[in-house]
């Protein structure tokens, strides 16, 4: 399928650049209408994949990715949905593959799905306050309470920010060698044992 | 090295060890402790956690390969009030925590845990906002393994010093747990 069709069809579609397969914006007001033509009109009829992004430099700060994969044509097409005011409509009525892919977006990045059967959270728990795939959330966490109180008022455990720095993969800089590695006692080996 | 010829061949007789019922009126003394180690050390039940890659090791483990039936460990239950030691093998997540923590509150009394591989003793390589940073954060560890998984026999060999420390314990009715004590009474 070439993207002249679906900008034809859709004609608030814009192309974007891509290496691969042919990419086009979709403004989230036209996105369930699109989804229905290409599953429909044409043969596009399983969604490989849907994402949550966080985007810097686009006018929305949040959108969402969809690959719909052609089993007969054998082709994708990608599609770019910016979020409008962190709402996307859902797709999960045409492709009910996309129903936990939409659930992970919602957790990972706080992206709403209107129309969503099953808004919960799906990875972290429901009382999670943060989406922490947001640019602005820390890698290592941010201190809040366990899921269940009573384990936590138990053990007195909370969860607890984890920083690289300071865990076991984080090397303290300093000198490199670029030698072999080898034992720091070398005085003996195989043929010559230790005194 | 070798045996030396000149050394004196010992024979063993049947009477110079073990359990003579004419001279021991069919009574055997030893201390309880000894007695009760004995028998939890030889069959201990293991509840399998088995939250990530680990839990396949885990599975080869109680393969015929490896046999963990060797050691009296092969009953598997996956119910904890039937198991008294918790393998936790993998990844545990502060999701899951909570459930690990159940499972151990519902397993009775004496119960043991091992943290079977790097995540479930340290977090390991998950350092992130996401996962518990060692399961001895929610529940005490009485043995940890290395590895990333770690082998079948490094399993074992986590199990045959888990059995060791049983044997060795001392006052084995009574187990303190966070200050608190739980003694085991026997019925007789």
């Amino acid at each position: 399928m070439d993207a002249a069709v679906l900008i034809q069809r859709f004609p608030s579609a814009r192309v974007l650049p891509s290496q691969d397969m042919p990419t086009v914006e979709i403004p989230a007001s036209d996105l369930w209408a699109a989804v229905r033509f290409l599953r429909d009109e044409q043969s596009f009829d399983l969604l490989a994949d849907l994402c949550g992004v966080e985007w810097k430099d686009r006018s929305a700060r949040f959108g969402v990715v969809i690959h719909l994969l052609s089993t007969t044509q054998r082709e994708y097409v990608r599609l770019h949905v910016p979020a409008l005011g962190d709402c996307v409509p859902s797709v999960s009525s045409l492709h009910p593959g996309a129903n936990w892919h939409e659930r992970e977006a919602f957790d990972m990045f706080g992206i709403t799905f209107t129309g969503h059967p099953d808004p919960r959270r799906i990875l972290m728990w429901e009382a999670y306050p943060y989406h922490p795939l947001r640019k602005d959330f820390p890698l290592a966490g941010i201190e809040v309470p366990l899921p269940a109180a009573d384990v936590a008022e138990v053990t007195g455990q909370t969860v607890e920010p984890a920083p690289m720095m300071g865990g076991p993969f984080v090397s303290l800089g300093g000198h490199f060698s670029e030698g072999e590695p080898s034992a720091l006692d070398q005085s003996w080996n195989e043929e010559k044992p230790k005194a | 090295m070798g045996c030396s010829p000149n050394l004196p061949k010992t024979t063993m007789v049947k009477s110079d060890f073990g359990y003579n019922s004419k001279i021991e009126g069919e009574v055997i003394v030893t201390r309880a402790d000894a007695v009760v180690n004995w028998v939890r050390s030889n069959s201990v039940w293991p509840m399998p956690m088995g939250l990530a890659c680990c839990a396949i090791e885990l599975m080869a483990a109680g393969g015929s390969r490896f046999d963990i039936s060797r050691f009296g460990m092969e009953v598997m239950r996956f119910s904890p009030r039937q198991a008294d030691c918790m393998i936790v093998a993998g990844t545990v997540t502060y999701k899951m925590a909570e459930v690990v923590r159940r499972i151990y509150d519902q397993m009775a009394e004496p119960k043991w845990v091992v943290a079977m591989g790097a995540c479930a003793s340290t977090g390991g390589m998950y350092r992130s906002y996401a996962t518990l940073q060692g399961v001895d954060n929610i529940v005490p560890v009485d043995i940890y393994i290395s590895g990333c998984p770690p082998r079948p026999e490094a399993l074992l060999d986590g199990m045959m010093l888990l059995q060791e420390k049983i044997r060795n314990e001392g006052g084995s009715l009574r187990r303190t747990f966070r200050g608190r004590t739980v003694e085991t009474k026997i019925v007789s």
